[in-house]
């Protein structure tokens, strides 16, 4: 199980490993906003296993495309990108993210929606 | 209003947000609760973007609707059209389309900084999660494709293996990390992400086509464990709390599924990614095994069977979503059940291309979610059980895993189907498994094969059963 484990958190672990070796070089300030920022990525990713590890074996397709729809987060940032007036190329590209987020936000809900209507008790 | 102000209200709401994609998640602990979760969770959403659209920065809404328009335009095509059997492949795309909308803002970020005259210093934390975000994302983008591809069987239909694969994904890696240190210390070099980029795209594709069919669930899940981590990056480039923590939610959840796939098949996540799974075609042993010993029956001899049993024990594999033979597998089911038969189903955690692939199957074709029991509910039963009819399963019976230390399914828990009383297979022929080894089960004394398509067999043991 250990070894498993490193290699999903392997990611995880970079990010955080890499937004500290900054902190060197920043001022306080700044080193206050990122701490700030890797204290709330981490307890969210506490209450993640909390909450997910109870999700049952039967729904776990649905939890996969619900997750999917909620990573479709990303389309807050998409839709400053694109709406704030800057450069040409930061509105292109944040146009085509608003466009694949709000596919995974769209798709994802009404998706889990489709699939988690058919489960059903006997009558 | 005060722009300040209006900023703090906007974190507000995402903070409502954020705790409703929890309540999402936690309501998805019961099949009764999840559709409000799913409810609450899209509730989330709309808040988080009309929020955003009430930022002082957002000042042009032209685009941003278009965009909207669009993607909501194909999500909701994709979602209503999709049948169910290929929902691997659709959460794949899914998974692939988040790592590019985020590796995308991350790239916007750093334009917009550009474009604002002020420029990030070096190490500066957007910057630095700039290059972790697109790396996260480019890989996950290329993966699920590769993904997408595979399971939709257009390419990449067999693992590709390729000489010293371990050696250019460790030189494309270290590539990758140069890359992300020179944008790190160089914020303005723009051409180092999208070097960045490229060189994580292709680690993306190579990393995928080696993995075989049968591990595909174990690459979904990590998959999306790493859309929800390029989405937190990307929250760490613009700061956005609703991104870190709707991220790492996603983030938690593949990883808890990749970790659940793993176990059930007794492998390591390193072995699954990086361990040539070769499968031993030893026609020798599959002689040895079968030879004489193989019972082939009949339609009326399975409805036979059927007839003096008290409980029936349904165990499906990835065969039944191919032969598209759920529904009427439920009708035999309801055959069954009308002659005063107990019907369950036993599922196995890795039957499938992805989590929970067959009850969802299941329930499109009306199976009641009670019947659907998890390996380790089912497991104690089947000593009592009459007759268990084995449906597009293969390696998850096979009673090798148990009793052959040196088999490649060793110690892989197991559905233990052969200690039922009689055990009846619907197969289209011995062909082996995804592992490549015989199955002793279907030589065994108390086991009747009952060869033919899916779809076909369950529709001829209806009519036998019927003329009882």
């Amino acid at each position: 199980m250990v070894p498993s484990f490193v290699w999903c958190l392997l990611p995880a672990c970079g990010e955080a490993c890499l937004l500290a070796e900054q902190a060197a070089a920043a001022g306080h300030e700044r080193l206050d906003a990122l701490l700030t920022a890797l204290t709330i990525f981490v307890l969210a990713m506490w209450v993640g296993f909390e909450v997910i590890t109870k999700v049952p074996a039967t729904l776990h397709t649905p939890l996969t495309s619900g997750s999917n729809a909620v990573s479709g987060i990303t389309v807050v940032g998409a839709l400053v990108a694109v709406g704030a007036v800057a450069s040409t190329a930061a509105t292109t590209l944040g146009f085509l993210a608003t466009i694949l987020a709000t596919v995974n936000v769209v798709g994802g809900f009404l998706v889990t929606h489709r699939m988690l209507s058919m489960f059903r008790r006997k009558e | 209003m005060d722009p300040a102000l209006r900023i703090a209200l906007i974190k507000l709401a995402y903070l409502v947000s954020a705790v409703l994609f929890i309540g999402t998640f936690r309501l998805l602990a019961r099949p009764r609760t999840a559709i409000l979760g799913n409810l609450l969770g899209a509730l989330g959403m709309v808040l988080a973007v009309g929020a955003t659209l009430c930022h002082p920065d957002v000042q042009r809404y032209t685009w941003a609707g278009v965009g909207v328009a669009i993607g909501g335009g194909i999500g909701a095509a994709l979602a209503l059209r999709v049948p169910l059997t290929a929902m691997p492949q659709m959460v794949a795309l899914l998974n692939g389309f988040g790592g590019a909308a985020s590796l995308l803002v991350a790239a916007a970020e750093l334009y917009q900084a550009m474009a604002r005259g002020h420029a990030y210093r070096a190490w500066d934390q957007p910057v630095v999660a700039a290059a972790v975000s697109g790396m996260i994302g480019a890989v996950t983008f290329w993966g699920s494709l590769v993904a997408f591809l595979k399971l939709q069987e257009w390419l990449f239909r067999r693992p590709v293996h390729y000489q010293a694969q371990h050696v250019v994904n460790a030189v494309l890696g270290a590539i990758a990390l140069v890359l992300a240190i020179w944008l790190a210390s160089r914020p303005d070099a723009l051409a180092a992400y999208w070097l960045l980029v490229l060189a994580a795209s292709v680690l993306g594709v190579l990393l995928t086509i080696p993995i075989g069919g049968a591990d595909m669930p174990v690459v979904i899940c990590l998959l999306n464990s790493y859309s929800g981590l390029a989405a937190a990056g990307t929250g760490f480039v613009i700061d956005n709390n609703a991104l870190i923590i709707s991220g790492s939610l996603v983030g938690a959840s593949g990883i808890i599924l990749c970790q659940i796939m793993c176990k059930a098949m007794n492998r390591s996540l390193t072995n699954v990614l990086f361990g040539v799974f070769t499968a031993q075609l030893d026609e020798g042993l599959a002689e040895r095994v079968y030879a004489g010993k193989v019972k082939g029956a009949s339609a009326e001899e399975v409805a036979l069977l059927f007839e003096s049993a008290q409980n029936v024990v349904i165990v499906p594999g990835y065969g039944l979503a191919v032969a598209q033979a759920q529904h009427a597998l439920h009708e035999l089911a309801n055959v069954l059940e009308a002659r005063g038969i107990r019907v369950t189903y036993g599922i196995h955690p890795v039957a499938g291309r992805m989590p929970g692939h067959m009850n969802v199957l299941l329930a499109e074709a009306n199976v009641p979610y009670e019947q659907m029991k998890e390996m380790d509910e089912i497991n104690p039963y089947f000593p009592q059980t009459d007759v268990v009819l084995v449906i597009g399963a293969n390696d998850v019976v096979n009673p090798l895993a148990r009793t052959d230390p040196s088999s490649p399914i060793a110690g892989m828990p197991i559905l233990n189907v052969d200690q039922a009383r009689t055990v009846v297979v619907v197969k289209r022929s011995l062909s082996p498994g995804f592992a490549g080894i015989p199955n002793p089960l279907f030589a065994a004394d108390n086991t009747l094969m009952f060869f033919g398509d899916g779809k076909q067999a369950v529709l001829e043991l209806i009519s036998a059963v019927k003329q009882l």
